[in-house]
């Protein structure tokens, strides 16, 4: 198969690898499964005033999910989270120029976003 | 290290570059200046001398199986030949019985015909291998029915290169009157084979894994006793009327000259390629979490098949662009299926996405090995680092009872 230059570079040297030690102003979101070929784990770290001002992700998964992750990394921080939720798998799609048949990996990208989103909202009710 | 032409070809399972002697002796049956005859023209030298050389690649190919040159049918292959041999002798022998056995870790060569055959009205058992990869022969004689007409089981696995006991599941056949079908395409050139001994009645080869030429093949049809089959292909009668169409002379020509070759060269070269296999066997099996796939003692030299836990397939494939060899995950052909034969085998989603087949040949290098061999080891310690499953791993999670959302 063949990968997109962006896919390629993010796969070379992929964004904020790493793992944020769990705290109250910080949310995780996994998603996937092992026996689908891939998992994703986001972390984000969110600022007094609201604003995401670290991520860092693991992937296990094909080129494109890491990617993916990847991608999704450098584009939340910075953002709020209702900015962050806005992102879609069809912008994560059409950035890397996934083919079809890794739409998927999009999707998975989009969920973490929504995951870690979640864990850091039930953290701070 | 420097010194490495890259990349490096280790899928010989696939295919094998033909060997140069081979190359050279198919040239001369092509052109003008050479003997570019149709075999079947009896009526010229240009037919007459096309035909010896047909004649005498039949008899390099029965020798290296120490069969009878009446034997040997050519085909396009051992796709063809596996349709031939299943197809053609469940349609003959049809008001015989109406079952047939086969494994489920076949080629689809054989998957695909016996299905066919299973929309025309056989019934199909498909036995389940163990977790070696070999099949049990009390399951095998358990499965038989009196109705049983043929059992094809495969020499040797093309993904996990494990060699099935032919010898003894032969004599069951033979006891029960049952026909035996032997796909042999991964085996020939690479273990003994003397059909003198082994009671196979059908076996099909391949040109292009012996170093010859793709698009050729050879089905062993046995004399003694008699198989009969019913014919796929009609027309001028060719090959005993079993195959119809024009000899392809020059394939057949490099298919003998490929078999002569191995006849000469099997022991020597199977010693060197053993030492190289287990050279990266060694060099890959020191990092944690490596699984071999497939039995370590009854596999060919030159296969070896391993899942790197916590890693996914295609991710590792990707890192290892300097490399030609084979996920066991089909996610690069678009159908996300993990490998059949490896769920055949027992293996979970995970390690059955993460495996790699290596396969080593003729042109295999010490220093290919030892590339290989660094590389590896560099890519999965990349890919562990960015999986989260690595770390719940090292940190005592166990990943099967994480209850995951699929998707």
């Amino acid at each position: 198969m063949a990968y997109s230059e962006k896919v390629l570079d993010h796969y070379e040297n992929p964004r904020n690898v790493g793992v944020i030690d769990e705290d109250n102003n910080v949310g995780t979101g996994m998603v996937g499964a092992p026996a689908c070929g891939d998992v994703m784990k986001l972390q984000i770290k969110v600022s007094d005033n609201g604003i995401i001002e670290d991520a860092k992700f693991k992937t296990y998964g094909c080129g494109s999910a890491i990617a993916s992750s990847s991608l999704v990394t450098e584009w939340v921080k910075g953002k709020t989270l209702d900015e962050a939720a806005e992102i879609k798998n069809t912008h994560i799609a059409e950035e890397l120029a996934l083919p079809p048949v890794k739409i998927h990996c999009s999707v998975l990208a989009e969920d973490a976003i929504a995951a870690a989103i979640t864990n850091y909202k039930e953290k701070n009710q | 290290m420097s010194n490495v032409k890259l990349p490096i070809y280790l899928d010989y399972s696939a295919t094998t570059p033909m060997d140069e002697r081979v190359a050279e002796k198919m040239c001369e049956y092509l052109t003008i200046e050479g003997q570019f005859g149709n075999p079947a023209s009896r009526s010229h030298e240009f037919g007459w001398k096309a035909e010896a050389a047909v004649e005498l690649a039949r008899k390099q190919v029965a020798d290296l199986i120490n069969a009878d040159p009446r034997e040997i049918i050519w085909t396009s292959g051992a796709t063809e030949s596996n349709n031939l041999a299943i197809k053609g002798a469940a349609h003959f022998y049809k008001k015989k019985g109406n079952h047939l056995i086969t494994v489920k870790t076949e080629h689809k060569a054989v998957l695909d015909t016996t299905r066919q055959l299973e929309r025309e009205g056989f019934e199909v058992t498909y036995l389940e291998p163990e977790d070696t990869g070999l099949i049990d022969l009390e399951k095998l004689k358990a499965a038989i029915r009196d109705d049983t007409i043929l059992i094809s089981v495969m020499h040797v696995n093309n993904e996990i290169g494990v060699i099935q006991d032919i010898a003894t599941i032969g004599e069951l056949c033979r006891e029960k009157g049952i026909i035996f079908h032997v796909d042999a395409a991964q085996s020939a050139g690479k273990v003994k084979i003397d059909l003198s001994e082994l009671k196979v009645d059908l076996m099909s080869f391949s040109g292009h894994k012996v170093y010859g030429p793709k698009g050729i093949g050879v089905l062993y049809v046995q004399r003694k006793p008699r198989i009969r089959l019913e014919a796929q292909m009609h027309g001028g009668g060719h090959e005993r009327g079993l195959r119809s169409g024009t000899l392809a002379t020059h394939q057949i020509v490099g298919m003998g000259e490929a078999c002569r070759i191995a006849k000469e060269e099997m022991a020597t070269e199977n010693e060197r390629i053993r030492m190289l296999r287990d050279r990266l066997y060694n060099g890959l099996n020191d990092m944690e979490e490596v699984y071999l796939n497939g039995d370590m003692e009854q596999r060919i030299a030159g296969n070896l098949n391993i899942s790197f836990n916590f890693v996914e397939g295609e991710s590792l494939i990707m890192a290892l662009r300097d490399l030609a060899v084979s996920s066991g995950s089909a996610c690069t052909s678009a159908s996300l299926e993990p490998s059949y034969v490896l769920r055949a085998l027992g293996r979970n989603d995970e390690l059955a996405h993460s495996s790699i087949r290596f396969s080593l040949g003729r042109y295999t290098t010490i220093e290919e090995v030892d590339y290989t061999i660094e590389l590896v080891k560099k890519a999965v310690t990349k890919l562990r680092e960015l999986s989260p499953l690595w770390d719940m791993y090292k940190a005592g999670v166990d990943i099967n009872s994480v209850e995951w959302v699929a998707h």
